[in-house]
């Protein structure tokens, strides 16, 4: 298969290959990495044909463009054998062409008329078109990759222009630009990425359970999905404003996806009123009819891990007796109690497992203490969590200084993937005991680190808990 | 709240789900608003086989509107036949070449998409407990002895 080059961005390096692979799934094509490297944002794939490159990078998010690879090399002498080897096969349709030579440094940088001597060296090559800075039919780059504080460039690579990536969303959906935004809102770039590993497109539905100001809903419906949302506080959906309201629809008004929003609704993942797909069978066999969930679940930090019930057993006191009394009052609102964030973990894994598709796919965000043992080795204090119906497709992280936060990918499996001793396993597993702690901190590991500066906990946690 | 999303709901409480007199539920004192939406016949393709069709039915006539057909049109009435035609399913992309939406489509896009519960309750038909639906959006919270 032809060789293409992958121009990347440098940043959130370990979502980059995933959404790459996301976007391969989703349009059907086949995809192999020839060359990939953390520290490198030229990645070389092997793809069948440049419209099919066109067609991977033309929603990518962590990308900047893909190119056609017309010679690679470590040094200019070499980079230029390289190019006369394959003459015969990219040059001929390009003789005549308008063209344009760029350079493109990575990590270093050339005075002008440095640029002008390396373009000039491929003088050689038999373009006779004239030249045309913007929109030329031709358009290559020369790509340096110097190495952090060196004076010659590591790599070269010479590319022709195919298509650019569809990284400029992440300026359209910029969060300082959206009318209606709250503290624990996704930046757009990561919600873009988010929505592009869970393969939201045209046709499909999509739901976030924890929809707040519905940062995710809006990348889903850049790219096509219909989208619903809801959260257990109402007043993130209602929104704010008198006259001029911000809330969920305006934002999806400013950016002209209105025709994508579904429905907001206030309710609590816990006691969560969507039905499963109906008909016979087990739910883990029928497959449901979402396409896909993307969340942020509430890291019980800045926003508060909360569920519907009461924080203790009111046994025969007035506060039970107000509720039955008072609920359907106008403007009664519910007791809500902290709950635990491995429960909460659960409950997401098992509502994407009943509602999910076959092939549906759950992107969720997890935070974690970076956690170091004697051994070097990273320790997180809560797993990757699974479910037997789900496969894990990708797990990217986003580092912080002591915490970070990871995006889990799930794909729901096809009825004979799953194994039904693993289901019924998890199914006859007594539910861990959940959410019955006093305080917030008792229930919420990562809360708890969180306020302690992640030192090292105390003895007495330790003991406490299983 | 559209109609389609009033498809895919139904009582919160545990206890209700997986009864059948909790699916759908029913609209009580609703004031209806029609909301503009565009087409996008992929989309209705897409979700139709997901909507439960007698629920859908039930829910017109619980809304006083016009009777739906019996069972749910068949993906073939949905576009006008085009003779180049050799899309079946899968294909999101190729919806180009599927034809011309007909108009059992777009009265079934008006429904789903376009008609919407503005003002009004959402009732349980097994517990009977009620949901309120202001401006448009819905509130499942249950107060704690339901929960």
């Amino acid at each position: 298969m032809p060789q293409y080059l992958v121009r990347l961005a440098q940043t959130h390096e370990s979502f980059r290959k995933a959404e790459l692979e996301a976007l391969a799934e989703l349009a059907g094509i086949d995809i192999k990495f020839d060359f990939y490297d953390e520290d490198s944002p030229f990645c070389i794939l092997a793809l069948p044909s440049p419209s099919s490159a066109a067609t991977l990078i033309h929603r990518s998010i962590l990308s900047l463009s893909i190119h056609e690879l017309w010679a690679r090399g470590t040094d200019y002498p070499s980079l230029h054998a390289s190019n006369h080897l394959s003459s015969s096969t990219f040059w001929p349709p390009h003789t005549t062409s308008s063209f344009r030579f760029t350079l493109d440094s990575y990590r270093g940088s050339r005075p002008s008329a440095t640029q002008r001597t390396l373009i000039d060296s491929f003088a050689y090559m038999p373009l006779t078109g004239r030249i045309k800075m913007s929109n030329p039919e031709l358009s290559l780059t020369i790509f340096e990759d110097f190495a952090t504080g060196a004076t010659a460039p590591r790599a070269l690579y010479l590319g022709r222009l195919l298509a650019l990536s569809g990284r400029a969303a992440k300026t359209t959906y910029d969060l300082k630009k959206r009318a209606y935004i709250s503290t624990t809102s996704m930046d757009a770039e990561l919600a873009l990425v988010t929505a592009n590993m869970a393969l939201a497109a045209p046709g499909k539905l999509f739901y976030d359970p924890f929809s707040g100001t519905g940062g995710f809903m809006v990348a889903g419906a850049h790219f096509g999905a219909s989208v619903w949302g809801s959260d257990i506080d109402g007043r993130s959906i209602r929104g704010k404003g008198g006259k001029a309201k911000r809330d969920v629809v305006s934002n999806m008004v400013q950016y002209g996806l209105m025709s994508r929003y579904l429905d907001g609704f206030v309710a609590d993942l816990t006691n969560s009123p969507i039905r499963g797909a109906r008909g016979p069978g087990e739910d883990a066999a029928r497959g449901g009819w979402l396409d896909g969930i993307m969340c942020d679940p509430p890291y019980g930090v800045r926003e508060g891990l909360k569920v519907l019930g009461l924080k203790r057993d009111p046994g025969e006191n007035g506060e039970r007796l107000a509720c039955v009394d008072r609920y359907m009052e106008e403007g009664y609102i519910p007791p809500k109690r902290p709950y635990s964030f491995e429960a909460m973990l659960e409950d997401i894994l098992q509502f994407a497992a009943v509602m999910l598709v076959v092939g549906g796919r759950l992107s969720m965000w997890m935070p974690t203490a970076n956690e170091e043992g004697e051994d070097g080795e990273g320790q997180k204090e809560i797993g990757i969590p699974m479910h037997p119906a789900l496969g894990l497709v990708s797990v990217c992280v986003q580092p912080f200084n002591k915490w970070s936060r990871r995006l889990l990918t799930y794909r729901r499996l096809s009825s004979d993937e799953i194994s039904p001793e693993a289901l019924s396993a998890m199914a006859s597993r007594k539910k861990r005991v959940h959410g019955n702690g006093e305080n917030a901190d008792d229930l919420n590991d990562f809360r708890r680190k969180y306020f302690q500066g992640f030192k090292e906990p105390e003895a007495e946690h330790t003991a406490d808990r299983q | 709240m559209k109609l389609l999303t009033l498809n895919f709901l139904t009582c919160a409480r545990k206890a209700c789900k997986a009864t059948n007199a909790a699916f759908p539920l029913h609209p009580k004192d609703a004031e209806l608003e029609i909301v503009e939406v565009e087409l996008s016949p992929l989309f209705v393709r897409n979700i139709l086989p997901r909507v439960e069709w007698e629920a859908l039915r039930t829910l017109c006539q619980d809304l006083g509107l016009p009777q739906l057909p019996a069972t749910a049109p068949e993906p073939g009435e949905l576009f006008t036949p085009n003779p180049s035609d050799g899309v079946e399913g899968e294909g999101i992309e190729e919806v180009g070449e599927e034809g011309e939406p007909t108009q059992t489509l777009k009265d079934l896009h008006h429904v789903l998409l376009e008609t919407t519960i503005r003002e009004g309750k959402l009732v349980c038909g097994s517990c009977g407990h009620e949901y309120a639906v202001k401006e448009g959006i819905a509130n499942f919270l249950l107060p704690s002895h339901l929960v």
